[in-house]
């Protein structure tokens, strides 16, 4: 069984149908890669994932049960949040702009979820932390304030602070976009040493050569449905249809 | 020392680097020293102002009891203000039609009626409803008071400074709740907190820092906003000052010591602000660029 199921979800904001109909299973412990023009769905149907974002119809399940709606025989209903937010444990996401917690310092920011919501033991959670600090490389930043970071430290924070929770499965929504382009680098070596490591992670990416290289699978998407998906060097050597040829094209993808 | 360093380089004063003088400066601090000095000397050498009255009343218990009632004003009004304006601001922001028409009907009304026309107004419930009743519009009350004897002075001016202060913080919390950016909710969303722990530990917290400034001037202007409760006889500071000089006819000196006090709890007020700003800037920008650059000086 997969640990993400995606069944023919449908999607709109207004009158805008952004996901029409698309389904996807994940695999526990695969990589794949969300590719696109904006406004394909692609950051869409990762946030609905979490439940960041309601579905209009079909179904996501997560480890087998749904998230942010509970099965009853005449459909799904929809949970409240405090509910929602349980579900939500288990599956990290970082985000396009951080989001570090600015009134908190880089050990609090990651603390503040495994004691708060977990509840479990400040000291252990702390050690915990400085381990994941030690990882990303920012174990001399604990102490400081996300404004007092660069762009790729922020990043590297929030990465750290998603993997305090212990998540089976980890989301990115375009994690090196809002960087400068020398900070790329040391953002994508984490998620990189995260892939060996064997975690499941779906990637929303403009980096088609980080997705070639990190990904057991890429997914592109047009138009609010998929494409085309499959091995990294079929997709992007070998591109079926002309919106993936034209998409290459125009992000200057040497293949 | 960095002049220095330029002139070495060029070999000679050429490089020299002479910031811009501000001569006229000289100028307007003589013209201000001048201006509070005469105000000081006619201040201490006008007899009408009778400073040996001023201090005999000063610690007076007649003025201290008033002082007493003017900070209880305060904090209790200003406490149902804020508890009350939070709980209305976050219904203003809420997606349901009711209650955010309801927080704006509320803010509308109790922003636009003058607070004096709400304390009079609260006095005098017994002419309108003379009896005070819990229950369903329907059927018999549960229970039921004699509004005479439950809405006493204290509890009007209560009321009508607590509710007249609610709306106004509703506004100035709704204001701190916008400015905590989207990312920072779905953040904590993502991380599997409640929208009780999204709210109290990231969303609050952050608002504070906006709330904070425009608050302490709403606790300055309560404290002298308590003096319209004269009207309800209630004896607060300006109050209990009129009673004394209106039996000894000296308005001025009686009038300085409310205003002395006045001065001294709002000095007192901008005190623990500066202290309460400290704190709550944690991380904030401005502030951590302050404290990198004395960092760096030191």
């Amino acid at each position: 069984m997969s640990l993400v199921e995606i069944r023919n979800v449908h999607k709109r904001f207004g009158d805008v149908e952004v996901l029409k109909g698309v389904s996807l299973d994940v695999a526990q412990g695969e990589v794949v890669s969300l590719i696109g023009r904006s406004g394909s769905g692609k950051t869409t149907l990762l946030r609905c994932i979490n439940h960041l974002e309601s579905i209009d119809a079909g179904t996501i399940t997560v480890a087998g049960s749904p998230v942010g709606y509970r099965a009853r025989p005449d459909g799904f209903h929809e949970l409240p949040e405090r509910l929602v937010a349980r579900n939500r444990r288990r599956i990290g996401i970082v985000f396009q702009h951080f989001n570090l917690f600015t009134h908190m310092t880089v050990l609090e920011n990651i603390a503040e979820a495994p004691v708060r919501v977990l509840g479990e033991p400040r000291g252990e959670v702390n050690a915990r932390a400085m381990e994941l600090l030690e990882r990303v490389g920012l174990a001399d930043k604990a102490g400081q304030y996300p404004s007092e970071l660069s762009g790729g430290q922020q990043q590297r924070v929030a990465i750290a602070r998603a993997l305090a929770m212990r998540p089976e499965l980890m989301l990115f929504d375009e994690p090196t976009s809002a960087l400068d382009p020398e900070l790329v680098g040391e953002v994508l070596d984490v998620v990189r040493d995260l892939a060996d490591d064997g975690m499941t992670m779906v990637i929303v990416t403009h980096e088609l050569r980080f997705a070639a290289e990190v990904s057991d699978r890429i997914v592109f998407m047009h138009q609010g449905q998929i494409a085309e998906s499959g091995a990294p060097d079929q997709v992007l050597s070998h591109p079926e249809t002309e919106a993936l040829r034209a998409f290459l094209a125009r992000s200057a993808f040497a293949a | 020392m960095s002049t220095r360093a330029h002139a070495d380089q060029a070999g000679s004063t050429l490089g020299a680097v002479h910031p811009l003088r501000h001569r006229w400066r000289w100028v307007a601090i003589a013209i201000a020293v001048l201006i509070v000095a005469q105000v000081l000397i006619s201040v201490v050498t006008n007899e009408a102002f009778r400073w040996g009255t001023f201090f005999e009343y000063l610690f007076s218990p007649q003025v201290l009891n008033g002082l007493g009632m003017t900070l209880l004003l305060t904090v209790i009004s200003m406490a149902l203000g804020i508890v009350l304006g939070t709980v209305i601001a976050v219904w203003r922001m809420s997606s349901n039609p009711v209650l955010s028409g309801f927080a704006w009907f509320f803010a509308w009304l109790f922003r636009g009626v003058p607070t004096l026309v709400q304390l009079v107004f609260f006095y005098n419930l017994a002419a309108l409803y003379p009896v005070i009743a819990l229950g369903l519009p329907w059927g018999e009350p549960w229970v039921a008071w004699d509004t005479n004897v439950v809405i006493t002075p204290m509890l009007a001016a209560i009321l009508g400074l607590g509710l007249n202060e609610a709306a106004y913080m509703s506004e100035i919390i709704r204001g701190g709740l916008i400015s905590v950016p989207r990312g920072q909710i779905e953040a904590a969303r993502g991380l599997g907190m409640s929208p009780w722990q999204t709210f109290s530990r990231i969303v609050m917290p952050q608002a504070t820092r906006v709330i904070t400034p425009a608050t302490f001037g709403q606790i300055i202007g309560m404290l002298k906003y308590t003096s319209l409760v004269s009207v309800l006889s209630i004896g607060d500071l300006l109050y209990n000052v009129e009673q004394i000089f209106s039996r000894n006819f000296q308005p001025i000196p009686l009038l300085m010591v409310a205003s002395v006090w006045y001065l001294a709890c709002t000095s007192a007020l901008m005190v623990i602000q500066h202290f309460v700003e400290r704190r709550i800037n944690r991380g904030s920008r401005a502030r951590v660029a302050s404290r990198s650059r004395m960092e760096k000086a030191s």
